[in-house]
């Protein structure tokens, strides 16, 4: 099995017409999605790959039914918009890909998805795979060369960075080892589903048997995984690898992604690993280390 | 995005929060003047953006317009973590009989604003909640309800404040709630509020952080509170070289080659993309390298970008060979940015066999992309090489 998403699962494209959003639909059809349909206003009648374009996500919803989820790629000011019509409507899975949206907007739509018993993933994220059996998102770009780095497996992957999913993908794929569902879970400083509120989904299903993370400098949320597996007593080893150690001694510095910046001492890397290796998690230095761990760390829990 | 304290105020004012007589000022001159004007004791204020200005001695005491401008001379050179005042606020000194902490900013766990009260204000709150627990409270607060003084009160009210105090403090808590989401703020603070010997209540100390995707949202307000748009309000200001790369960044729309922080090492670094450049920046200096650099490319830069970002890296002085490696790309084309990294080195007169030291960018349209390396004679590895053996290729190289 997999978390989210299956062969069947039908899913829209809000901003279907934008230049990054024909290239997700190209890769997600070829990858075997079904994308029922697509909406940029003021576009209702034209196709995108053979995928008819909308107004609106009601007018989907009443000629094909309610979609399962929808993938927005919209700018940033009308991504908050987007997501709205997306949960009124009654969409239950929302991956935002848009970056650069104040954290402000983010709260609101978090706030709105769950009155309505929805998920969001992202903003600022590549979404999700279950390889073999769907993509919902940008995650390794074109199917072959998402094939060539994504195979089946029984290692969730959870991570802040879409790029560095289909790294450790990849290393996996090559120790021989494949993914369950790989999440990208984006790199804002709120997003919609968190480490540790997606633990218990990969706990949940059977195929998972450990869970690989990427992490970085900044925020709680290693913090609040650490709690979970402490608090839930987690059948699923957990390795992590730690990014931007460097990052420790240069506070109120921003890299990489807009939730990457060492405020306070618990948003240091030093901190995090000390954490998560208090909570059983176990962290590697380069990412090749990675397989071996989770190799040997399913052999123990086994 | 730091605003500076009379920044903060200036906002503050606007929205009708009670402030205390004040004056920037930028001479002696206008200290001993502005200190005339306000008439009485006075507070000298060295305006930086880091904080522990107290204990760096960059806040005096004046009794005479003679000694607040000599507190201006003395104030303006004290570097506070390593940076010296902006200008100097000049305020009228407030007999003050109490002091109150108010904070607004983000829980990244429950993803929702949270107020943060305490009766203990003027000191270090971090304090207060592991000393003093019960004087400070801590509410969560909705940000599609539309806001109402009802959670200010009950902030207020759980750490035991009542009675007058508590009507006074409401309405300046229930603006500063108003002001951080309404300006898309990280951190709205005052501390400390305090109540006067008079019973009124002042703020007298404050600061907002505003989020950076947000300034184009409040370019008006920013213009009006003379905040430039090349200001980056990072731990630091941003070098020449860092500005340079952020202009060259911003040439045309398709992608990213940029993001560009100043080392001072002599490995240039062209690396991506957001989490892969942290991965091997820390990689680079595990294996002893010294880094010129930090930057991002991702999203499918042009040629164009790729070869101006190659060029201003080379163009550092110090830097004696370059690195390009990314994590396993999904959108970004290989081919693109090796054309792009090869251009710059030939337009910057070297010769790419011998400044890249590794290409390691596998991905996308690699093949297309390693044909280029190898008839420019450049050191490429696909996806079998780690990121953290490619770092170790370019070290060895110097």
């Amino acid at each position: 099995m997999s978390i989210f998403i299956t062969k069947d699962t039908t899913f829209i494209i809000q901003g279907i017409t934008g230049r990054e959003a024909v290239n997700l639909t190209r890769e997600n059809l070829d990858y075997g999605a079904k994308i029922i349909g697509g909406v940029t206003p003021g576009r209702r009648g034209r196709d995108v790959y053979g995928v008819p374009v909308y107004d609106s996500v009601k007018q989907i919803a009443e000629a094909h039914g309610t979609p399962d989820g929808s993938i927005v790629s919209v700018p940033p000011r009308f991504t908050r918009d987007a997501v709205f019509e997306a949960l009124e409507n009654g969409i239950k899975l929302i991956v935002v890909v848009t970056e650069n949206i104040p954290r402000g907007q983010v709260a609101q739509m978090v706030e709105l998805a769950n009155l309505r018993g929805a998920r969001i993933i992202g903003p600022n994220c590549l979404g999700i795979i279950s390889p073999d059996e769907a993509k919902m998102g940008g995650m390794g770009g074109p199917a072959a060369n998402t094939r060539q780095a994504y195979t089946k497996g029984p290692v969730g992957v959870m991570s802040r960075s879409g790029g560095m999913t289909t790294e450790i993908a990849s290393t996996l794929t090559a120790a021989g080892l494949g993914q369950s569902t790989c999440v990208s879970i984006g790199g804002d400083a709120i997003v919609g589903t968190t480490y540790a509120e997606l633990m218990p989904y990969f706990e949940a299903d059977s195929e998972t048997k450990a869970i690989a993370i990427y992490s970085e400098p900044g925020g709680r949320m290693e913090a609040e995984l650490a709690e979970w597996v402490k608090a839930h007593n987690s059948r699923l080893p957990i390795v992590a690898f730690m990014a931007g150690r460097f990052m420790d001694e240069m506070k109120g510095m921003r890299f990489g992604h807009a939730g990457t910046i060492v405020e306070g001492k618990e948003d240091t890397t030093s901190e995090k690993i000390e954490r998560m290796e208090a909570a059983g998690i176990s962290v590697a230095e380069r990412i090749e280390e990675i397989p071996d761990l989770l190799r040997k760390r399913m052999t123990e829990a086994s | 995005m730091r605003f500076y304290e009379y920044e903060s105020k200036a906002l503050f004012r606007r929205h009708g929060m009670p402030l205390g007589e004040g004056q920037i000022v930028n001479s002696t001159a206008e200290a001993r003047a502005a200190a005339e004007a306000i008439g009485g004791p006075i507070v000298v204020k060295s305006q930086v953006l880091s904080g522990g200005r107290m204990k760096a001695g960059a806040v005096q005491f004046a009794d005479t317009p003679d000694e607040a401008a000599a507190k201006y001379d003395f104030v303006l050179p004290i570097e506070v973590g390593g940076e010296t005042a902006r200008s100097v606020l000049v305020e009228a000194k407030s007999p003050v009989a109490h002091e109150y902490f108010v904070s607004v900013t983000w829980d990244g766990r429950r993803k929702l604003p949270v107020l943060l009260f305490s009766d203990m204000g003027g000191i270090d709150i971090e304090e207060v909640a592991e000393t003093h627990p019960e004087h400070l409270s801590r509410t969560h607060f909705s940000t599609i309800l539309p806001l109402s003084e009802r959670i200010a009160k009950e902030a207020i009210s759980s750490v035991g404040v009542s009675g007058g105090d508590l009507n006074r403090l409401v309405p300046i808590v229930y603006r500063l709630m108003q002001v951080f989401l309404q300006y898309d703020l990280t951190l709205a603070e005052i501390n400390p509020v305090a109540k006067l010997e008079d019973g009124s209540f002042i703020v007298l100390d404050g600061h907002v952080d505003m989020e950076a995707e947000a300034r184009g949202d409040h370019k008006k307000l920013l213009a009006e509170l003379g905040i430039g748009e090349d200001e980056t309000r990072q731990a630091r200001p941003p070098t020449e070289f860092e500005l340079e790369g952020a202009r060259l960044n911003a040439v045309d729309h398709r992608g990213v080659a940029g993001n560009v922080v100043e080392f001072d090492g002599n490995l240039g670094l062209i690396i991506g993309a957001g989490g892969g450049s942290l991965t091997l920046f820390d990689a680079v200096r595990k294996h002893g390298g010294k880094p010129a650099n930090y930057c991002e490319i991702g999203g499918n830069p042009s040629v164009g970008k790729a070869c101006n970002l190659t060029k201003l890296i080379l163009g550092k002085p110090g830097v004696e060979k370059i690195a390009v490696m990314m994590n396993v790309v999904s959108n970004t084309r290989v081919d693109i940015v090796a054309r792009g990294v090869i251009k710059g080195c030939l337009e910057a007169g070297k010769d790419p066999s011998k400044v890249i030291t590794i290409f390691r960018i596998p991905g996308a349209w690699e093949d297309e992309g390693f044909k280029i390396l190898e008839k420019y004679g450049v050191e490429y590895c696909d996806r079998s090489v780690s990121m953290y053996e490619a770092a170790g290729r370019a070290v060895a190289k110097l």
